[in-house]
């Protein structure tokens, strides 16, 4: 089983799109990725019950990667962990990565197979290739 | 105040907080709209009618409980920074409301500086609720609370957002008062109007 990567956004179609971007980098390969963006209503908005149910959907025993956009995306994230049991939150990281070159990368590594401190660490390096582009 | 307050006096509280935030919607969300994402009066009032509706549909049957219900469902409903610091709020004043009203208080306001990691004079609603838990603390009234509250408030206007979507702005942060202290300050007007 693999690390689970969870998705939190403002917006349904940025966590949407993002998440698309990533799978393309899995072409045949598994790979759980829950998304929690988006108001019940349509609106841009966070909902930590809804990070709690994505983390406890994306989370195989392995642990959980998560990866936020700005804000109340990150309070959002953190309550959640107080929603969840101990046992579950233990194996979670929130990533301060940018949202989508650490998704990018997380994924990659996720599928391959690496642990959860593999991924954190592999997500939070997601601005080293355009760093280094750009000089 | 430390007498520790019923359910039926919290659910006045957070039904009359309703209604305030209501009342100030557009005045919340256009003080956010000057220095922030423009939701503020939105989301609050969104959060706060899910909140009258979940515990009138199901009354809570102790303090806590209702404490609670609050807390999770502002956490869920109201869709900014606010959702998470009001609900973390109402979270830890749960855990502490049997030791009266002053002590729930400030447990909650422990737990939204926890949470938003913001410091007094980082233009928060910090600003607003610690003062008025320091005149609980000192033994004050919830009216005296409540106007601690609206003059911390007050003394956000020519401070410069140091925190959330207004630190983006940095100086044109300052002129106009910080949403969150000015809901905040109606959470203790409520306060006053419904537990005293």
């Amino acid at each position: 089983m693999s690390v689970g990567v969870v998705v939190v956004s403002h917006s349904r179609a940025l966590a949407d799109a993002a998440v698309e971007l990533a799978r393309q980098m899995l072409p045949g390969r598994e790979l759980a990725i829950e998304v929690a963006a988006g108001m019940d209503d349509g609106s841009l908005g966070t909902d930590a019950v809804a990070v709690s149910e994505a983390i406890t959907a994306a989370d195989s025993g392995e642990g959980v990667v998560v990866l936020m956009d700005l804000g109340s995306a990150v309070l959002s994230a953190e309550t959640a962990l107080e929603l969840l049991d101990d046992d579950v939150s233990d194996r979670v990281t929130l990533s301060a990565a940018p949202l989508v070159e650490g998704l990018v990368g997380a994924v990659v590594v996720a599928a391959g197979g690496a642990t959860r401190d593999q991924v954190a660490r592999e997500a939070e390096r997601g601005l080293a290739p355009k760093q280094a582009q750009l000089g | 105040m430390s007498d520790t307050p019923t359910t039926e006096q919290l659910t006045a509280w957070v039904t009359r907080f309703a209604e305030l935030v209501r009342e100030h919607r557009d005045e919340l969300t256009a003080l956010d709209s000057a220095i922030g994402d423009a939701d503020h009066g939105s989301n609050m009032d969104r959060g706060m009618t899910a909140v009258v509706a979940a515990v009138t549909e199901a009354p809570p049957a102790d303090p806590a409980a209702l404490l609670k219900k609050t807390g999770a469902t502002l956490v869920s409903k109201v869709g900014g920074a606010s959702g998470p610091l009001y609900g973390t709020l109402f979270l830890r004043m749960a855990g502490a409301v049997e030791e009266g009203f002053a002590p729930a208080l400030r447990a909650g306001f422990e737990g939204v500086l926890a949470r938003g990691k913001a410091e007094p004079g980082d233009k928060t609603m910090v600003d607003a609720l610690g003062p008025a838990c320091d005149v609980l603390d000192a033994g004050g009234s919830l009216a005296e609370a409540a106007q601690a509250a609206a003059d911390g408030r007050d003394a956000t206007v020519p401070l410069v957002a140091r925190k959330g979507r207004a630190s983006y702005l940095g100086e044109r942060s300052a002129g106009h008062a910080d949403p969150g202290a000015t809901s905040t300050a109606y959470l203790l007007q409520a306060a006053a109007e419904t537990l005293s």
